[in-house]
């Protein structure tokens, strides 16, 4: 058993599949970091992300065009996102219980939709999915060519999306409005900056992103609809929001870990690692009550996170 | 002259709007349902007439609604404690798979006792597992500021996988194919209160615990302490309450009341455990609290109204074909507008003369 996950062919397809899992969360991750960083705290994602991962499906399924329904679903996303920003930011009401009900209502409506148009089903309805893009010459170095150039298109984004998002955030002066909206909305309205307008903009944004994270689980890991299949992952990434303080990069670090604990878990099953299932499946629950009992006290988020702004 | 309309804040709610914005949020809630069902190709007044019949139509149908009531109606009161004090515990469904587990335990092992003290052990159990499993969140945000909502969720499927795994394994029914339990022992269920019927004794429990949270958080000091933290902490805290133990305390009571939820679906329904044992009380559990105001008599009307919505969904599926999932989206509707429209109730209406 040592030798076989040992093998070269074993650690790539690991961190290839580590790389994939992490992906969804990643993007999520990233979506709800700009939120927070303007002060919105958007406990809704989950439900965007089955929105998203309903719309996308649905679209593509019809069409047959997978980027028609991708677009629909990052489209759909972002509806939610004004829905949630229009709430807190402009009828100024709980935040907490916004989000609540933006995630029962998009968990409730993807599910409800799905039912109505393709009924009740022995067989459940596919989509082709993606086809991997191997980049050139970088996909034959070994283990890292098989691991990272051999992807699908949208790891290749939620990767490239975590230094443009550093960058976006920390060394440009959008980047600097958005955080100090975040921890002193009052000292950036005195600048005459538009608190408002960030703050729908960055929620908008991070719910745009929950849409695009459920049409990856929807097109890519799982290639159909299922009610139950964003299982909790928005409310991962908002522990791994906490956990990365933040920070695109780390937040990186954080999705890895969870990609990478939840393939190793499906491999050590398949070659016979005899632990009941539904162990197995705790796994990234268990690992997110634990990352957060790791960093507890040594975090420190937006200080006018999840406060409502007024004016005057 | 021009007339200028303006929303201008008030001091305190208008107290009649405050009081109609839930039937308002209810109304709401069932006009976009409607559009949904039209748009399901379905006709809306025959749908609700199938819900409403399916509800309250007869005397078997409304008894199946308190049953489905006495569940919410523990879980509601639960979280209405905890959002008292201003801890958002999404936990309830945990809380309730947790007192199941512990009830169904001791309804399996404990044999030759007379009923009565067994089905006061099976709810002193029931609470205690809920209250065990809920104070972990309590003391991780109390002790470690880690956010309780994500805290609460993480174990609701921690609980929800390992009920899955002792149902398939150690304590599956060799009898029967299912993943359940074996039944519990007869002394552990609740008498049948009317022939006929499934209405049992634990509605009658969970109608009880009304006006017993009532007096807990009016006439009590504990209560009063979970409602100065959930107020003002900071104030809370210079007037000498523990900020850290009203928190703990929130989260016991709240899981303890989800617990009983739990335990009352085995020992007055299911007589054993399974894995579908709530159909999501513990999440629609939140709306309800929140449709009843957080205030005990309301949250009690409102568990009726969506027990009722439950209950009827069933038959309204039956006749129209509308999916049952409709109950879901417009859980989402009514809570969006409870929210919208407690805003409603904090402005008033100004019509400006001006030049």
């Amino acid at each position: 058993m040592v030798e076989e996950i040992l093998s070269p062919e074993f650690i790539a397809g690991f961190l290839a599949a580590s790389l994939r899992i992490a992906s969804p969360l990643l993007l999520a991750t990233v979506g709800e970091i700009f939120a927070e960083r303007s002060g919105i705290l958007n406990l809704g994602i989950e439900g965007e992300m089955l929105t998203g991962a309903f719309v996308g499906f649905a679209i593509t399924y019809f069409t047959g065009n997978i980027w028609l329904g991708i677009f629909a679903a990052i489209f759909a996303g972002a509806l939610y996102g004004t829905l949630m920003a229009f709430m807190s930011v402009s009828l100024g009401t709980n935040q907490v219980l916004n989000g609540l009900a933006i995630t029962l209502l998009g968990s409730g409506l993807g599910f409800f939709l799905f039912r109505i148009i393709f009924g009740v089903r022995t067989v459940l309805p596919y989509v082709g999915g993606f086809k991997t893009i191997d980049i050139p010459i970088l996909s034959q170095v070994p283990i890292i060519g098989e691991a990272v150039f051999k992807q699908y298109s949208l790891v290749y984004l939620a990767l490239i999306l975590v230094p443009i998002s550093h960058f976006v955030l920390f060394k440009t002066t959008t980047g600097l409005r958005i955080r100090a909206t975040g921890e002193n909305p009052k000292a950036v309205d005195t600048l005459g900056i538009n608190v408002i307008k960030i703050r729908y903009a960055c929620t908008i944004f991070g719910a745009a992103l929950a849409g695009l994270s459920g049409a990856f689980l929807s097109l890519v890991q799982f290639r159909t609809f299922l009610s139950e299949m964003s299982a909790g992952r928005g409310f991962i990434a908002i522990a791994l929001v906490i956990f990365s303080n933040w920070s695109p990069i780390r937040a990186f670090g954080g999705a890895f870990l969870f990609g990478a604990a939840e393939a190793l878990q499906l491999r050590l099953q398949a070659i016979g690692f005899a632990i009941p299932y539904q162990f197995a499946l705790m796994v990234p629950y268990a690992l997110t009550l634990l990352v957060l009992i790791a960093v507890a006290k040594k975090v420190a988020g937006p200080a006018a996170l999840g406060i409502h702004y007024r004016r005057g | 002259m021009k007339l200028d309309v303006k929303l201008e804040r008030r001091a305190t709610p208008h107290p009649l709007m405050a009081l109609l914005y839930p039937a308002l949020a209810i109304i709401l809630g069932l006009l976009i349902g409607a559009f949904f069902i039209v748009a399901a190709g379905a006709d809306p007044i025959k749908a609700y007439e199938g819900l409403v019949y399916g509800a309250f139509g007869d005397i078997y149908y409304i008894t199946e609604t308190l049953i489905k009531t006495a569940p919410l109606l523990f879980a509601s009161l639960g979280i209405t404690v905890a959002f008292r004090c201003q801890v958002w515990n999404i936990g309830a469904e945990g809380q309730l798979y947790a007192g199941a587990l512990a009830a169904t335990w001791l309804g399996l092992s404990l044999v030759n006792i007379p009923a009565l003290p067994h089905l006061f052990l099976m709810i002193f159990i029931g609470f205690l597992a809920g209250a065990i499993f809920g104070s972990i969140s309590g003391v991780l945000k109390a002790k470690l500021h880690i956010n309780e909502i994500i805290s609460t969720i993480m174990l609701n499927y921690i609980i929800l996988y390992f009920v899955s795994y002792i149902l398939h394994g150690p304590w599956k029914d060799p009898v029967t194919l299912w993943p359940e339990s074996r039944p519990i022992a007869p002394t552990a269920i609740f008498p049948v209160l009317m022939a006929g019927t499934r209405l049992h004794a634990g509605v009658l429990l969970a109608f009880i615990c009304v006006p017993l949270i009532h007096v807990f958080l009016n006439k009590s000091v504990l209560g009063y302490r979970i409602k100065a933290v959930g107020t003002n902490p900071a104030a809370a805290r210079f007037g000498g309450v523990s900020v850290a133990k009203s928190v703990i305390l929130a989260m016991v009571i709240s899981g303890g009341l989800a617990g009983l939820a739990g335990m009352n679906e085995v020992c007055g329904i299911q007589y054993r455990l399974r894995t579908d044992i709530s159909p999501g009380y513990g999440y629609t559990a939140i709306i309800v609290a929140m449709l009843g105001k957080l205030h005990p008599v309301g949250v009690m009307l409102a568990s009726v109204f969506f027990a009722a919505l439950i209950n009827g969904a069933d038959l309204m599926y039956r006749v129209t074909g509308i999916p049952v999932a409709l109950v879901s989206v417009l859980q989402g509707i009514v809570l969006l507008s409870v929210i919208g429209c407690e805003v409603l109730s904090n402005y008033r209406v100004k019509v400006i003369k001006g030049g």
